[in-house]
């Protein structure tokens, strides 16, 4: 911690020194790469990324520093001594290479070992969550419990948690800045032994709760920049009432609007591609909608999770995310027709996934 | 010929097209390197078949193979009968290079014919894509230089290839030498280890 | 010494067009084979596509300057970003390089043209309708837009169905070829055209450099056909080899990508540093110092620059072992260069520095290029690059030294060089305000991209969320690329002005030691009455070389011109195109086309003599 006072410092330092840019100092970052809230991940990378600025600053200040020196002294002068042809200096140069391999090996020992720590394998104990990446969304399947939910990765604090990425289309990468690093998410099918799908792992250790940002980090096509998550940490007592929450099925009073929207969209092609917990909906093109209506977000990040936005989304979602394989009420997409939706039937259907909760 | 004297003494008494040439199958070199890697890499991951050993004929390639060794000693000879002087020589063996590079490639027009009608395309999985692309691509080099040679061999007919031009002949040699020691390497990795 | 243009061929306009009017000069330099007027030819096309790719910098700047923007659509943006790219690196970077190798290289040497002249025509017609051909794709609004890297799967036919991607597999294997055939004809030329007396290590560090890129060329471009071949493949023949479901791996693409791709960011910056090993000691008056250790760190780089490919994929999941690996590979390369850096600051230490233009971009790119480096350095080593890659700090490091160190060491090529090209000096009060402009917008624009990754930014995204809170760092970037946008219509300007109405440059304006100062400016076009003779490293500067200025009694026998250098080409870049309609045979016209022209090529006289 007192490493990332210390960056910050050099931040503000330089900010003021750029008056222009002072506007953008003091401000929280949500998707701040410097700022972990893991035990081991994150600070690992931090400390190491500490090391070794230092070491460039002060590669740094000598360039430099030789640099302003010799333009300062060595100017021209008008009928000032014709310089001595000097055609180089052993020692010099046998002390400079040695110089810079020092520093160079200074900076790979603990370089090496952070990336063995850092690709540890993981408690055994460790929560176990598959993380599928899809043309520009997150899905979350949480095995043991038999529970899937999309874009929101909920994590209790302090349990190991044992990532298992992979792609379900193009190359992705899990990037929540504020967890540690990223790691990408490939499309591969299948280990050579056909043992299962074969996938990339990412072990971590929340330890503040918190709402944290993240996105693809892997350019995945139109809507690559939409492609945003959530991390939802919370207690270990708060992480089961979710998941029990995930597995209990919810249905909305009979005769309200919400009820009027369930049927809609048990009999309209929503059923094609989504799923909802307790349903006949068992889609799995598409997110799982099971308890949509706790969600922060739609969209994968996009808008917040307002009946409105919903609305909104539901109508015309290629306006809001393009390239997205969703159909709106007028227009297809994805290669499916345009859900052809009323006006009413839309909001009763927004009504009833704000329902879900 | 008034070449020579156009090509003043080099700073290392090379002549310039056969130092370029040299660089040519320098990075010919790693153009294959990495055909041939990717084959490997690929080697076993296909999900479906037909697969190697349900589809290679050893014996019927070897005699290919065999075909095309003696070519590249066919083209020694040629070369050797151009710096000689002798037009009959020359004439003999650079058709026989030539015959010899077409043999190989009928032998492997019915390959692909044959494995075609067995089921292997280059879409039908990864092993076909490696070994088409692969064995196609040192196809065409063959076509190339198979050509090369007859425009040798027609100008040598018209009797414009004198000792003068042994240089012609001889970067002709090199090429087909050189794909020929693919095809030695193709023949090893592809064929013959399982 | 006499040092002046003396034969009254000084004025380049003269030299450089026909007297039997328009239509002459204009088919002169269709068919030249002279490799100043290729080089010539390089540098304007380059300086051409410089103004494209800055165009879509502009416009991505815009879309990026405030969050939530609406500009342009996502489509347009990528295809904006992946042209930007593709056309910095394939069509401004490289080609620029190139054009020196082409002007400089020969004389540098003492020759009268390069090894192969007909093939070098070749490479620049090549890379020409590659570049237009790629560019071309705008018109039909089907850019390419899957970013310079083109990651498989990303780019198969199911994912990216339109024709984007046709023309960015095809233009880049067209553009290679160029560049193939180039590095065999400047390895041929260095090793073998060099005057007597000019022995390696009496070879002026721009050759030096021209020489190691031209291998890395020649060994690299291979590499990244044969992954184009496959892309090509896969999307017209139905081939596999990145298509996960039949057992292919999208990784594939990446290791055989930055196989290529890493030694390719060695092509585009050791030219440059050839540049500042020539102009950092003219302006210093001081030769370069250990001259041995710049030449072997160069050629160090050049090899190391094979084992480092996998630093792109920290990410991909390879393993602890794999990347421990690559990290100490990509260590090591640092070595060589700080090495460079620091013998550039020896040469100036007790010298007699003359701020000139050449000079000021010279003394920026060690300041800049240091920056770059060393961020570098920061994601060279692999925990670190976790949280670094394909963020905006990758985006700064990257901009530091490809502009910073590559473009900005040609910029000092522009300015020393202009006088030798033209016979005119480059306007130095434009040139100063181009390179502060340059400068102040460069770092405003990329330096802000440091902090804007360090906060969470990923690298193309065509918009971002204002709850990031990087709009402001992002209004910062974009004013900057406004004022680098600037400064680099005031270069162009100069350029323009200066060819017309520049001071008259003498043969040897900057006291430089190197033999391209010894003949007239602008050369001859047989550059040298007489063949030199070389005794040192500075002949200009030890032994005064007997220099034979005046016009020879009888004109040195040089290259005829050849119309088949650039139907060649145009067959070659036909024979790729037709590839775009999918049926295996259709390429065979432009193939036949292409044969029929090697043909008239390989039987028509290389020089006018052979004609009786």
């Amino acid at each position: 911690m007192k490493a990332r006072r210390r960056l910050l410092n050099l931040i503000k330092y330089f900010v003021l020194a750029l008056p222009v840019l002072a506007v953008g100092c003091g401000r929280e970052y949500p998707q701040s790469t410097i700022d972990p809230v893991t035990r081991d991940f994150g600070p690992a990378i931090q400390d190491l990324y500490m090391t070794v600025f230092w070491w460039t600053m002060v590669i740094l200040a000598v360039v430099w520093g030789v640099l302003a020196y010799v333009l300062i002294k060595y100017r021209a002068r008008p009928g000032g001594p014709a310089p001595q042809k000097t055609r180089g200096h052993l020692g010099l140069e046998i002390g400079w290479t040695v110089g810079a391999a020092i520093i160079v090996v200074l900076i790979t020992i603990p370089t090496v070992q952070t990336v063995f720590r850092t690709q540890a394998a993981p408690a055994e104990d460790a929560l176990v969550v598959e993380v599928v990446g899809r043309q520009w969304w997150w899905e979350f399947h949480y095995p043991a419990d038999g529970v899937t939910t999309a874009n929101e990765l909920h994590l209790p604090v302090g349990r190991p948690v044992d990532l298992h990425l992979r792609s379900g289309d193009v190359i992705h990468s899990f990037w929540v800045p504020r967890l540690g690093g990223k790691r990408d998410l490939n499309p591969w099918v299948r280990e050579p032994d056909a043992s299962g799908p074969r996938v990339n792992r990412l072990a971590v250790t929340v330890v503040e709760p918190g709402i944290y940002y993240g996105q693809c980090a892997e350019f995945c096509g139109p809507s690559h920049g939409l492609m945003g998550l959530r991390v939802i940490a919370e207690s270990e007592g708060d992480f089961q009432n979710w998941l029990r929450m995930m597995r209990t099925a919810v249905a909305p009073d009979s005769g309200s609007q919400a009820d009027a929207g369930r049927e809609i969209f048990m009999r309209s092609t929503c059923v094609a591609c989504h799923a909802i917990e307790g349903t006949n909906a068992r889609g799995n093109l598409g997110p799982n909608l099971t308890r949509v209506g706790v969600r922060t977000t739609i969209g994968a990040g996009l808008l917040e999770n307002t009946t409105e936005n919903l609305v909104a989304w539901i109508r015309d979602p290629a306006a809001l995310k393009p390239g997205v394989k969703m159909p709106g009420i007028a227009n297809g997409g994805g290669g499916f027709p345009a859900t052809g939706l009323s006006e009413e039937e839309l909001a009763a259907v927004a009504a009833y996934l704000s329902s879900l909760k | 010929m008034a070449s020579a004297a156009h090509h003043p003494p080099t700073a290392t008494g090379l002549d310039s097209r056969k130092l370029g040439f040299w660089t040519f199958i320098g990075s010919e070199t790693l153009f294959f390197g990495s055909l041939i890697s990717t084959y490997m890499v690929y080697k076993g991951a296909a999900v479906t078949g037909p697969l190697p050993h349900e589809v290679l004929d050893i014996p019927l390639t070897s005699v290919s193979t065999f075909v095309l060794l003696m070519s590249s000693l066919a083209m020694v000879l040629a070369l050797s009968a151009v710096q000689r002087g002798s037009r009959a020589g020359a004439i003999t063996w650079i058709l026989a290079t030539a015959v010899g590079g077409l043999i190989f490639l009928g032998f492997q027009a019915y390959e692909f014919t044959h494995f075609v009608h067995e089921g292997l395309t280059i879409s039908a999985n990864v092993f076909g894509s490696t070994f088409f692309v692969l064995t196609g691509f040192h196809g065409a080099h063959v076509s190339v230089g198979v050509i090369w040679l007859l425009t040798l061999w027609i100008m040598a007919l018209r009797g414009n290839i004198g000792p003068a031009d042994a240089l012609k002949v001889e970067m002709a040699g090199l090429y087909w030498h050189f794909v020929d020691i693919v095809w030695i390497v193709i023949f090893t990795l592809i064929y013959l280890i399982p | 010494m006499t040092m002046s243009s003396s034969h009254g061929r000084g004025a380049a306009a003269e030299l450089y067009s026909d007297p039997r009017g328009w239509g002459a000069t204009i088919w002169s330099w269709i068919t030249t084979v002279d490799h100043k007027r290729i080089g010539i030819m390089y540098g304007c096309a380059s300086l051409f596509f410089f103004l494209i790719g800055g165009l879509e910098a502009l416009l991505i700047r815009i879309q990026l300057a405030v969050p939530n923007n609406d500009f342009i659509s996502a489509e347009t943006y990528n295809q904006l970003f992946t042209m930007h790219g593709t056309t910095m690196i394939f069509l401004v970077a490289m080609p620029m390089a190139v054009a020196f190798f082409n002007y400089i290289v020969p004389l540098q040497i003492g020759a009268r043209d390069v090894a192969f002249p007909r093939l070098n025509a070749l490479s620049f017609w090549v890379f020409l309708f590659g570049g237009l051909y790629l560019n071309s794709s705008f018109l039909f609004g089907a850019a390419p837009n899957t970013s310079w890297v083109g990651y498989a799967n990303l780019t198969s036919a199911q994912y990216a169905p339109g024709a984007n991607v046709d023309f960015w597999v095809l233009g880049l294997s067209i553009v290679g070829l160029s560049s193939l055939l180039g590095g065999i004809n400047f390895i041929t030329t260095i090793i073998n055209l060099r005057a007597p007396g000019m022995s390696l290590m009496r070879m002026p560090l721009f050759t030096w450099m021209t020489f190691v890129t031209s291998w890395i060329l020649v060994t690299a471009i291979p590499v990244i056909a044969v992954a184009l071949i496959f892309l090509a493949f896969d999307r017209f023949y139905g081939a596999n080899f990145f298509v996960p479901t039949a057992g292919g791996d999208p990784v594939l693409w990446q290791h055989l990508f930055w196989i290529f791709g890493h030694p390719e960011v060695y092509i585009l910056i050791l030219p440059s540093f050839g540049v500042i090993s020539e102009v950092v000691p003219t302006f210093s008056r001081k030769p370069l110092f250990g001259y041995p250790i710049v030449v072997y760190a160069g050629v160090l780089i050049g090899f190391i620059g094979w084992g480092v490919w996998s630093h792109h994929m920290f990410t991909t999941g390879l393993g602890p072992i794999a990347d421990s690996f690559f990290v100490a590979s990509t260590m090591i390369i640092a070595i060589p260069t700080g090495v460079k850096i620091f013998n550039w600051l020896a040469t100036m230490w007790g010298g007699s520095i003359r701020f000139a233009t050449p000079m000021l971009f010279a003394i920026g790119l060690l300041a800049i290029f240091t920056v770059g480096g060393l961020s570098g350095i920061m994601h060279a080593s692999a925990p670190v690059d976790l949280q670094q890659h394909d963020s905006y700090f990758v985006v700064a490091h990257f901009h530091y030294v490809i502009v910073g160190g590559a473009i900005v060491g040609l910029f000092a090529g522009f300015y020393y060089w202009f006088p030798k090209i033209t016979g005119r000096f480059m306007s130095e009060t434009l040139g100063q305000w181009h390179f502060w402009t340059f400068i102040i917008g460069f770092n405003l624009s990329f330096f802000p991209m440091h902090f804007v990754g360090l906060f969470g930014m990923p690298r193309r995204v065509f918009t971002y969320p204002e709850a990031l809170n990087l709009g402001d760092w992002n209004m910062a970037s974009t004013v900057g690329a406004f004022i680098f946008g600037l400064s680099s219509l005031i270069f162009l300007w100069n350029l323009a002005r200066s060819a017309v109405k520049g001071a008259p440059a003498p043969a040897n304006p900057w006291e430089a030691p190197t033999l391209e100062w010894s003949i007239a400016s602008p050369p001859p076009h047989y550059n040298f009455a007489e063949i030199p003779e070389v005794r040192s490293r500075d002949p200009l500067w030890t032994v005064p070389v007997p220099l034979s200025q005046t016009r020879p009694a009888e004109e040195p026998l040089m290259p005829s011109p050849s119309v088949w250098p650039i139907l060649t080409a145009a067959g070659i870049s036909l024979t790729w195109i037709l590839v775009m309609t999918g049926v295996w045979w259709v390429p065979i016209i432009g193939l036949a086309w292409t044969a029929i022209c090697v043909y008239s090529w390989a039987f028509q006289p290389a020089f006018p003599a052979e004609a009786h």
